[in-house]
């Protein structure tokens, strides 16, 4: 069967990728924020993940309103980074592991998550930048499957269903019947708000038990609901939900390999967490 | 009834009624991820309006390129995000923008958030 391996977790913002383009993780701005990836880059060394499951949400690239799913999981063949109208570089496609996303979404829909199935599925800045920030010369996994959950369009799911998601992606993972070693990721978070007169929300003391709370009670979050995530985390704090499912994917006790937490970058309180299944 | 039970200041969510309100111009600017959309739009920015079918209000904010007007008209931060990159604007611009701070203090403001206590 497949091993899981463990968890990673960081903030995405679009600037890194261009960070990353000019070739910036040492300048003093930056280098607080990639510095932080140093250590998870070791362990991830050591443990080698064939396939990575990324949780991740969808900034108006391949989702419009016009079809809205609240969990969409990625079935293609091939994943292509794009335009996303900002000017960052877009970067080279990823390839799918067909196998492993098909038994997710039958194991998801036995489980009463009713999914979206996507064969065809742009890829932005959330799910390609912690690929880029974890294998930085991409000697990471050579399959992956982008799991989106819906944070433009409120109501959003609650955090205690996408720990369930979570969960329950970790069981057909756990049950794949493959020698691969999967790493569960989630990017988004940690506080931060980019509208309206509140734009510049930072909120570190709740980041910083957030973070605590992914090791040592990783159903802490589930006691919030949605509007009470935003007022504490700002309308884009909220991304903490792909941490959420990130984490509960890992089954049982994790060790914590290593974290960071640094303010600011761009307008976001930036969180990163490696996380070893125990 | 919206999915609002309580206010946070200086915020409202993107819940229905907004994504109703706004879907126009949410449509023009999740457009903008295509090059040639981008230079459609800057070679005459009513006609292209008007292609989308955005309201009055909404091409007034688009006009003024006033972010608070547009998420008022139903924008969504980030499809707008996609009219400020077209405008060579950062999300740093566009916090000065709407709490009507320049983007210095914005930005130190942000650093500032270090002071705040680590826990609880």
């Amino acid at each position: 069967m497949a091993k899981i391996i463990g968890g990673l977790t960081t903030s995405h913002v679009p600037a890194i990728g261009g960070a990353i383009a000019k070739g910036l993780q040492q300048d003093p701005y930056w280098k607080p924020f990639f510095d932080g990836f140093g250590p998870a880059r070791e362990w991830l060394a050591e443990t080698k993940p064939d396939v990575a499951v990324i949780f991740y949400n969808d900034h108006g690239l391949n989702f419009f309103l016009d079809k809205m799913p609240t969990f969409a999981i990625g079935a293609a063949r091939q994943y292509f980074n794009a335009d996303e109208g900002w000017g960052i570089p877009t970067v080279a496609p990823f390839d799918g592991s067909l196998d492993l996303s098909w038994k997710i979404i039958d194991h998801l829909v036995s489980r009463e998550f009713d999914v979206t199935t996507c064969q065809e599925m742009l890829i932005d800045h959330a799910a390609t930048m912690p690929l880029k920030l974890f294998w930085p010369n991409d000697e990471g996994p050579t399959q992956i499957v982008p799991v989106c959950i819906n944070t433009v369009q409120f109501p959003l799911p609650s955090a205690k269903r996408c720990i369930a998601l979570g969960k329950a992606v970790g069981e057909a993972v756990a049950g794949w019947d493959s020698d691969k070693k999967v790493v569960m990721i989630g990017s988004g978070g940690l506080s931060h708000q980019l509208e309206g007169q509140r734009a510049g929300f930072i909120n570190k003391p709740f980041d910083l038990a957030f973070m605590k709370s992914l090791i040592d009670d990783p159903e802490w979050a589930a006691q919030f609901s949605i509007l009470e995530l935003v007022e504490k985390t700002g309308t884009q704090g909220v991304e903490l939900l792909m941490w959420l499912a990130a984490r509960a994917a890992v089954p049982g006790d994790v060790r914590k390999v290593h974290s960071n937490y640094h303010i600011p970058i761009s307008n976001t309180a930036a969180g990163m967490m490696a996380l070893a299944a125990a | 009834m919206s999915v609002v039970s309580h206010e946070i200041f200086g915020t409202t969510p993107f819940d229905g009624a907004q994504a109703r309100k706004g879907y126009a111009l949410n449509k023009m600017c999740f457009s903008f991820n295509d090059g040639t959309a981008r230079a459609k739009f800057l070679a005459d920015e009513d006609a292209y309006m008007r292609d989308f079918g955005l309201n009055e209000e909404q091409a007034k904010a688009i006009r003024a390129r006033d972010v608070l007007g547009l998420l008022a008209a139903g924008g969504n931060v980030y499809y707008l995000a996609k009219f400020a990159g077209i405008l060579g604007l950062d999300v740093q611009d566009l916090g000065a923008a709407q709490t009507g701070m320049s983007k210095e203090a914005f930005k130190a403001r942000l650093v500032a958030q270090n002071e705040q206590p680590e826990t609880l």
